[in-house]
């Protein structure tokens, strides 16, 4: 078989993707996002953006398909985000795939959302060596992994125990009187204020933290910390610096996020690390991760933000990618699962 | 002229091959389950076998009928997504039908009422089959008092019975969810017509629960 052509959906939380890619090459990412119907409740709206899978779902896979020049005849196999995510809105995008493939007689895969945020760097830097570290950012997500093969499975090594990165950034925005989602208007910020003007707490960094949480993260304590500053100012009548809070803030995320992750890495004898997930698309972290990765000979592999962010074409990557190695498909009663494992990368 | 119907609006997931003529419409093959929290692995294997059963391929089926609801958000929505993605992949028109509609065919004048859980029913009353009143959600209470002005002698769905005392109206046994062979019927002049299809919008009738943010609570004491 020539390289395989593959379709993908995504539909895990606010973000309607569908991607098609040939072996490993994007051919098609078309996206619509709910993001704007969101804004006002400060955070995804579970059943707004299910409402918005449904009826953004047609289009979207019409648009793929005219963009990459193909037919749902031609596909090889149809790829679908599976979990974990929000249980309504995956479940449209199951449904839909399962249509899909069962009209155009095609083998369906489920697979993992947060294997896919790996997969989709191989459309930009080609085969992922193995063994690799992954650290996967997002609004739902701050995990670290060993990623072995990525068709069997992955090894979570740690994660948050509290907020996401993502949710962090957000949080902070919203008191900061940025709009949400908070990631890049705080990255816009950040570039003018001096990141080490507030000393913010980095958590699960103490010794004795370090003993049971290697791995792990928490985001809680930082939130709650630049919370107090910036009210403490408030209430002193004093004007809130918000370049360097933004940029404080984003340090201490940073700061932790690249040194747990290069721990991983060194820990394990692994010299690939790959960042994805939409906090990867925060600059000061690609900056930071490119230059202490040099220190210890860790070659950093991020995709581009637009692939970074939740996109149909990180879950066509991680479909061709199970293709090529000769995994099963998946049966037409696949059930969407919110809460999938990482273990799990296709059901 | 075959024809895919498939409806989700309630507890049961229907699925089934209807062969529409001039003068008839025939079902060649149903699925139907019961259960509400599993629409998602359902329907699709159901879709699946009413084919395989029909001696039908995908590429066989003329037209999708879809029920539009109203009916509990998260499985009304996998039977509308499945019936867009197979009519787009076939390049075949979708119809939606009122999923009660296909409950109210039925003489005299009928209330329909199929379970909206919180305690409220999504209900409509129809005379001869012509539906009265627009689908509503409401208390079987308030339903109640609506269904004794319109003159209603008898009540038909799932939502009939497990309110029967409150509506105070006699529920017929069957049949208890929207049946096939109706689905298909309501759509049939439009299947005959070659009609242009339509994009099924589903009877939500509730907005989505959501609660703009209000002002920040300071975390200082």
């Amino acid at each position: 078989m020539t390289e395989p052509l593959v379709l993908g959906i995504e539909t895990s939380c606010d973000e309607t993707g569908v991607g098609v890619v040939r072996g490993h090459t994007l051919l098609a990412d078309a996206l619509a996002s709910s993001v704007d119907e969101h804004a006002r409740f400060g955070g995804v709206v579970p059943e707004v953006a299910s409402r918005a899978h449904l009826e953004a779902i047609v289009p979207t896979m019409q648009r793929a398909l005219d963009d990459a020049g193909v037919t749902l005849a031609d596909i090889d196999a149809i790829a679908v985000t599976a979990g974990p995510g929000l249980a309504g809105a995956l479940l449209v995008g199951v449904a839909a795939a399962k249509g899909y493939a069962l009209a155009a007689e095609k083998p369906i895969y489920g697979v993992n959302h947060l294997a896919a945020h790996v997969a989709v760097d191989t459309l930009e830097h080609g085969p992922l060596p193995e063994p690799a570290i992954a650290l996967l950012v997002s609004g739902g997500h701050s995990s670290l992994l060993l990623v072995d093969d990525l068709a069997a499975g992955v090894t979570p090594l740690g994660a948050t125990i509290d907020d996401a990165a993502g949710e962090a950034f957000d949080k902070v925005a919203r008191l900061l009187g940025l709009p949400f989602p908070g990631g890049p208007p705080i990255d816009r910020a950040a570039r003018e204020g001096d990141g080490e003007s507030i000393v913010f707490p980095r958590g699960l960094t103490a010794p004795k933290d370090l003993a049971r949480h290697r791995f792990d993260f928490s985001f809680s304590g930082l939130k709650t910390a630049v919370a107090r500053w910036v009210e403490a100012r408030e209430r002193a009548g004093e004007p809130v610096p918000v370049a360097h809070v933004a940029a404080s803030f984003q340090e201490a995320v940073c700061d932790v996020l690249t040194n747990k992750a290069i721990d991983a890495c060194r820990e394990r004898g692994v010299e690939t690390l790959v960042i994805g997930g939409g906090v990867a698309a925060n600059s000061r972290l690609r900056a930071l991760a490119e230059e202490r990765c040099a220190k210890y000979g860790i070659t950093v592999r991020v995709p581009r933000p637009k692939l970074c962010t939740d996109n149909g074409a990180m879950v066509a990557a991680l479909g061709s990618h199970l293709v090529a190695a000769g995994v099963a498909p998946s049966r037409l009663n696949l059930p969407a699962d919110s809460a999938m494992p990482l273990t799990v990368v296709s059901v | 002229m075959l024809v895919l119907v498939v409806d989700s609006a309630t507890p049961a997931v229907t699925a089934a091959l209807a062969e529409v003529s001039d003068d008839a419409v025939v079902v060649r093959s149903q699925r139907r389950a019961v259960d509400a929290r599993a629409h998602g692995e359902l329907l699709a294997p159901a879709v699946e076998a009413v084919l395989a059963e029909a001696g039908a391929r995908p590429r066989d089926l003329t037209a999708i009928v879809a029920g539009l609801g109203p009916g509990p958000f998260t499985g009304l929505r996998v039977g509308l997504v499945t019936a867009a993605s197979i009519g787009q992949t076939l390049d075949v028109p979708t119809y939606g039908v009122c999923s009660l509609d296909a409950l109210g065919l039925l003489d005299g004048k009928v209330l329909v009422a199929t379970d909206a859980r919180r305690r409220e029913v999504y209900w409509a009353v129809y005379e001869d089959g012509t539906r009265l009143t627009e689908p509503a959600v409401d208390l079987p209470a308030t339903v109640a008092g609506r269904a004794a002005e319109l003159g209603v002698a008898v009540a038909i769905g799932e939502g009939a019975h497990k309110y029967a005392e409150v509506l105070g109206v006699a529920a017929r046994d069957e049949p208890l969810y929207p049946p096939a062979a109706a689905l298909a019927a309501l759509a049939a002049d439009r299947v005959r017509a070659k009609a242009p299809g339509e994009r099924l919008t589903p009877l939500y009738l509730r907005r989505p629960d959501a609660v703009a943010q209000s002002v920040r609570k300071p975390v200082l004491p």
